[in-house]
């Protein structure tokens, strides 16, 4: 079971009822549970988008767009049914927040997914959670169940005749790459996980061809909240522009890590000394990965940054899922950025040639410069084939997978040098598979 | 009870599967989840799991096939009774997954994606599991084992071979 962690600085607002026993229906509603919903239903759908828009809260699935925005694109009038998706396949490398989400407080997604359907007037919801998370999936069935026995969910909810709504569970089966909104759509009818062409935006052609809103869990178990303390109240909470607070994830050389709640705009390097205890063993800061392994890596003296969407770009990196990994001065970032990519070769559907091809001859490159067959020339290509593959690909994997690799080598450049004149990790953590055979399981 | 006669799943899966075909808006919808339930009840998914799971969605075998290799999770070959899956992504990397990976393959005398002799353990190298702040994480057969060292691997190892392992599907 993972650990909870608490530190004085954190403002709970998704995590108030962390540890607290919610998944008990009973509790829940003991602690303010389903009463978000229920003022939503008299207020109406106008009421829900203005406070959500007045609340600044940005999705939390890595992209941070304005999700009371997102809600108001969905057409009011529509023939084909409409619907919310929450995206729980959290599988971006550092990022386990939904984890602990869905463990304390399965309700607070299952109302969040309430309230978005009132405001969009949609009556069904789905929950996605990835393959892995089957005894989270579990908890968030029960807490579905539990609600359809209260009479919160399914006809005349709350006994209001003529509101309804259903939810859905839906489990994936392990693919990186379904996180991304239209794949997901695509894997929840039955498909293998390729995304679509966009436009159309899902929130105009979506699932089954209906107006969807899709977003991220820690998004949707926000609304709640925001609707109980007031949009304004909840911006407050944050910086400029980035209402509210977030769930961070801080991992990797740490003392303290864990999942930590913080106002937006809160100082990283605060995060990391003060709220994770500071670098492990007392060894020194090399470098940062901020916000999940597709976020351009931040070095030592690039910490002095406040967390949220617009102060992150400006540092040139970004925010991304809140998984923050931090690394001390013993990592190697051959090694580092050799294990990222694979990653990202191992989940590339496989569509698009620049992703496909470019994951797969970084991943190659790296592996033989990794094993001391390198030379300078390895260096430039690597830095050549991730910049052709930016902004060229049909979904953003393909950014996702070259953003780091770039900040690897042009952050850390001479750290490829040195590693080339033998100055090299003297046990080095991966085995050399063979070229061209598969390093992991799967098929994508 | 079972819409299809003579289903091959047991019949607690098979009445699921009846309902599962019903709750979407498109029939289809139930593949995935099919596909990953199947597996739980059989150990993999055999060719005849696909045949059935076809004929309950009225898709093509094919069409069955394409979507099962796109998984991960799914597989078309038994593994060991525990599957045991560990991490290497770069949280669980930098606080000792290679060496977690490493030392299962030497305790267990077995590579990525093989299993031991008697069929007890398989092993497999797998990417991020969500478990990033509690790493190094390993997963057994659905059931999450954080914060390990090679000591409390092996302490998880015994644990599952004295049949004292959870079963979380
Ligand atoms: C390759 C890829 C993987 C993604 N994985 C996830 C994920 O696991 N969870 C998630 O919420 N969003 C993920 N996203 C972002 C989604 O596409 C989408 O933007 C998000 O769910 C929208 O919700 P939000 O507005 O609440 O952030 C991913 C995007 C890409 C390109
Ligand atoms: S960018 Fe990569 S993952 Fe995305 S569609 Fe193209 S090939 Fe597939
Ligand atoms: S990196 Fe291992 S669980 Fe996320």
């Amino acid at each position: 079971m993972p650990t909870l962690v608490s530190h004085p600085d954190e403002v709970k607002v998704v995590s108030r009822r962390f540890g607290m026993g919610a998944t008990d229906i009973d509790k829940y509603i003991e602690l303010d549970g389903y009463k978000a919903v229920q003022k939503a239903i008299e207020n109406g759908p106008e009421w829900i988008v203005n406070e959500m828009k007045a609340s600044g809260l940005r999705g939390r699935g890595g992209a941070g767009f304005p999700t009371g925005m997102k809600w108001s694109f969905v057409p009011k009038v529509s023939e084909k049914p409409k619907y919310v998706l929450v995206n729980g396949d959290e599988s971006e490398p550092g990022t386990c927040k939904d984890h602990v989400l869905f463990l304390h407080d399965p309700h607070s997604v299952i109302e969040g997914t309430m309230i978005a359907g009132l405001a969009i007037g949609s009556k069904v919801g789905f929950i996605y959670l990835r393959g892995e998370y089957r005894y989270l999936l579990k908890i968030v069935e029960k807490a579905v169940a539990d609600a359809y026995a209260k009479g919160y969910l399914g006809k005349n909810i709350f006994g209001k005749e003529g509101v309804d709504f259903d939810i859905i569970t839906q489990t994936g089966a392990g693919a990186y790459e379904v996180g991304e909104e239209s794949a997901l759509m695509e894997s929840l009818e039955g498909k293998r996980g390729v995304p679509r062409i966009k436009p159309p935006f899902p929130a105009v052609v979506g699932l089954y061809g209906g107006p969807t809103v899709i977003n991220n869990a820690e998004t949707i178990a926000n609304a709640p909240h925001i609707l109980l303390m007031g949009g304004e109240a909840y911006a407050k909470l944050g910086s400029e522009r980035n209402g509210g607070t977030r769930l961070f994830g801080i991992s990797g050389h740490v003392e303290r890590p864990g999942v930590y709640e913080l106002p937006m705009g809160y100082s990283m390097r605060d995060a990391i000394y003060k709220v994770a205890g500071g670098i492990k063993d007392g060894k020194k800061l090399k470098a940062v990965v901020p916000g999940g392994s597709s976020c351009p890596v931040l070095k030592a003296d690039e910490i002095d940054v406040g967390l949220d969407f617009d102060q992150m770009a400006k540092a040139g990196t970004m925010l991304g899922s809140g998984g923050i990994v931090v690394l001390d001065e013993s990592v190697s970032i051959v090694e580092f950025a050799l294990r990222t990519i694979r990653f990202y070769q191992h989940e590339s559907c496989g569509w698009c040639i620049p992703c496909r091809e470019g994951t797969d001859w970084i991943k190659k490159t790296l592996t033989r410069f990794h094993a001391g067959g390198g030379n300078k020339k390895d260096i430039d290509n690597i830095q050549y084939l991730a910049e052709n593959m930016m902004g060229r690909t049909f979904c953003p994997l393909g950014d996702a997978a070259a953003m780091p690799t770039l900040g690897f080598v042009k952050k850390f450049r001479s750290e490829f040098e040195e590693y080339l004149e033998g100055k090299r990790v003297e046990h080095p953590l991966i085995q050399i598979t063979p070229i061209g055979e598969p390093a992991l399981a799967g098929a994508h | 009870m079972s819409t299809i006669p003579n289903s091959i799943f047991t019949p607690a899966t098979a009445a699921r599967f009846d309902k599962l075909a019903t709750i979407y808006p498109v029939k289809r919808s139930a593949l995935v989840p099919m596909l990953l339930y199947a597996q739980d009840d059989l150990g993999y998914v055999s060719d005849a799991a696909i045949s059935e799971i076809a004929k309950r969605l009225d898709l093509l075998e094919l069409d069955v096939r394409n979507v099962l290799s796109y998984y991960s999770m799914l597989r078309t070959a038994p593994v060991g009774k525990y599957n045991v899956q560990v991490c290497t992504n770069i949280s669980c990397m930098l606080r000792g997954g290679f060496e977690l990976l490493d030392h299962c393959k030497k305790t267990l005398h077995i590579g990525h994606k093989e299993t031991t002799a008697d069929g007890m353990f398989s092993l497999e190298e797998v990417e991020c599991i969500g478990a990033c702040c509690w790493a190094p994480a390993v997963q057994v057969n659905y059931d999450f084992h954080e914060d390990l060292t090679p000591a409390k691997m092996d302490a998880v190892l015994a644990d599952y071979r004295e049949g004292r392992g959870k079963d979380v599907k």
